[in-house]
């Protein structure tokens, strides 16, 4: 058994390749996590106005989640190659359902009575998004955000499958050589990042939450 | 003035409005008024159009609004709902600056007139204008509902049960707030209601309405002096006149058949007729029936003389009431004068009754003990 010392050692000696596979980490899981968040939230809102289509979209997402990440990745080689554009697409798949499906549980759960308030009083359907409905349910909205970017940075490892990079090359490079202190020194910067991911998001959440909101 | 016309609302096969035609006028507060799933929100709601008739037609002032853009009638028509209308993401002043904000006004007018109605409904703009409305008791958040929907100063304001959820004190306190800014500002309000005290308290006029058609409309007094269906009658309570005095009228408890005589009667006669009917005073009147004043027992005894007549000793100018005076006056006169008779007239001058404290007694004491 090596000594903390040793890995350390091991760690410090690889410092500038563990910050630039961690730069490269960061960079996959926003660029997806963006995305999905560009994509799902509107996606949400989306279905909350047109009912008819909520059970597809979000049975669609929800498939999608159910597909082994490493065969979802298989599958998009064929189409996307190698590199990062099948990872980002890959991360971005998954990050999917949550926004969507907290987008919408977050905007149809605001009280009705809201609606009719704001509605009463002469809104338009924008406006009463944009003044209402959105801010009533973004705590709600960001929640799955988080969820989603946690998520993300545990699935970027797989990056490195295909040649993206990220922390997963540490880690799976530290398995075929059968090296203990490699893995740990791909997977600690990884779980660090997640839970840093966490907090930041945790933070970001009460800062959006409506004063009002707050007891 | 807002005015149904054979409104019809069905939901599928089911008819919930059936048909209504009513017409309010402005500066009236009209409650609707009926039992639960009557159609008294549904009514209201096609008012701005948050729900929209089957068929028939509602006119604001002459105009078809079915024919208007629904988002600026809404904008022109306050609405205050039960406890939950303040967005609790917005301060009491973004609350109530919120359709002057849909109307583009400049944000220091909207202040301004923010704080002009905070003062208004009694509550200080420096402490509360930037507070959240979980910040706020339910009557205070009642009051800003209020404030609310009196923003751009609308002709026309709708509310539904806006008091409903608050405990019996602060709701008899926002009743009494918001008839006294009624007297100030003439409002067209229509006000949905379940409580029959609020409706009597606050109605210009109350709609009864029972499986989504009016039973009733009418003034308070009216409703409660000629129901005009069994299911009136039993929804406003048999003894609900009895607890409004100032409904009651003298000809619903005076002594119909008063003892009376003429002014040429002797003394011997009148008092005859007293001892005959077991009464102390007789009211004289002339051949007409016009009342011209009273004479007790006592009166008698004390200027005896078998040859008098009672025009030569019966009081003149008595105090008198009509028949359609409330109770609340004749006591108050009573009281007042230290009397313990009133005669009863109409107006021209027709004996038609009497009052006296043992009448009263009799008859209030049946009503509410009884
Ligand atoms: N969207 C709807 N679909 C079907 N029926 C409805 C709908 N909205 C209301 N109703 C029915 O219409 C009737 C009138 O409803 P409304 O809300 O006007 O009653 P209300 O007099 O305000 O009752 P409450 O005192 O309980 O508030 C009820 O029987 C209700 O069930
Ligand atoms: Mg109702």
């Amino acid at each position: 058994m090596a000594t903390i010392n040793e890995y350390l050692t091991f760690m410090s000696d690889r410092i500038d390749q563990i910050f630039t596979l961690t730069g490269q980490h960061i960079y996959l899981t926003l660029i997806a996590v963006a995305i999905a968040i560009l994509i799902g939230v509107p996606l949400g809102i989306l279905i909350t106005r047109v009912d008819s289509i909520s059970g597809l979209v979000i049975g669609i997402a929800n498939a999608v989640q159910a597909i082994p990440s490493l065969a979802l990745l298989g599958f998009l080689i064929p189409f996307l190659g190698i590199g990062s554009t099948p990872s980002i697409v890959m991360i971005f798949l998954y990050s999917l359902l949550p926004i969507i499906k907290n987008t919408y549980t977050g905007l149809a759960n605001v009280d009705r009575a809201m609606i009719e308030a704001g509605r009463g009083m002469g809104m338009t359907d924008a406006q009463l998004m944009r003044m209402v409905q959105l801010p009533l349910a973004l705590p709600v909205i960001m929640a799955g955000i988080r969820i989603s970017a946690v998520t993300a940075v545990g699935l970027t490892t797989l990056a490195a499958l295909i040649g993206a990079g990220g922390l997963g090359q540490l880690i799976y490079r530290g398995i075929s050589m059968v090296n203990n202190k490699m893995i740990i020194s791909g997977a600690i910067p990884a779980m660090i990042l997640a839970l840093l991911v966490d907090f930041v998001l945790s933070i970001m959440e009460r800062i959006v939450t409506p004063k009002g909101l707050k007891k | 003035m807002i005015r149904f016309e054979n409104v019809v609302k069905s939901y599928g096969d089911t008819e919930v409005i059936k048909g209504i035609n009513l017409e309010i006028s402005n500066s009236e507060l009209v409650v609707f008024i009926g039992p639960s799933g009557c159609g008294k929100t549904t009514s209201l709601k096609m008012i701005n159009r948050l729900i929209e008739p089957t068929s028939g037609t509602i006119y604001i002032n002459d105009q078809d609004i079915l024919k208007m853009d629904p988002i600026e009638l809404r904008r022109n028509i306050g609405y205050v709902i039960q406890q939950i209308g303040l967005f609790p993401h917005m301060t009491v002043g973004e609350n109530i600056e919120l359709v002057p904000l849909l109307k583009n006004w400049p944000k220091t007018k909207r202040r301004e007139r923010a704080k002009e109605l905070l003062n208004l409904v009694g509550m200080p703009p420096d402490e509360y204008i930037d507070r959240y409305p979980s910040e706020l008791s339910g009557g205070q958040q009642q009051r800003i509902g209020v404030a609310r929907a009196l923003a751009t100063n609308p002709d026309v304001i709708l509310m539904d049960e806006p008091f409903s959820a608050l405990d019996p004190i602060t709701r008899a306190q926002l009743q009494d707030e918001l008839f006294n800014l009624q007297q100030e500002l003439h409002k067209t309000i229509v006000f949905v209601t379940h409580d029959m005290d609020e409706a009597l308290k606050l109605g210009d006029r109350i709609c009864i309405m029972k499986d989504g058609q009016i039973l009733q409309f009418d003034t308070p007094e009216n409703l409660l002096r000629h129901p005009a269906h069994g299911f009136v009658e039993e929804f406003i309570g048999k003894k609900r006149m009895w607890q409004q005095p100032e409904y009651v009228k003298v000809e619903d408890i005076m002594i119909q058949n008063p003892i009376k005589a003429i002014p040429t009667r002797t003394l011997t006669q009148a008092m005859e007729i007293m001892s005959g009917s077991g009464v102390d005073s007789i009211l004289i009147v002339n051949e007409r029936n016009q009342l011209l004043g009273i004479a007790t027992a006592n009166d008698i005894r004390s200027k005896w003389d078998t040859a008098k007549r009672l025009e030569e000793i019966y009081t003149r100018n008595v105090l008198s009431v009509h028949p359609d005076d409330s109770i609340v006056e004749v006591l108050k006169l009573m009281s007042q004068n230290n009397i313990g008779y009133v005669p009863v007239v109409d107006v021209s001058g027709i004996l038609k009754g009497l009052i006296t404290r043992s009448s009263l007694v009799k008859v209030l004491g049946e009503k509410y003990v009884g």
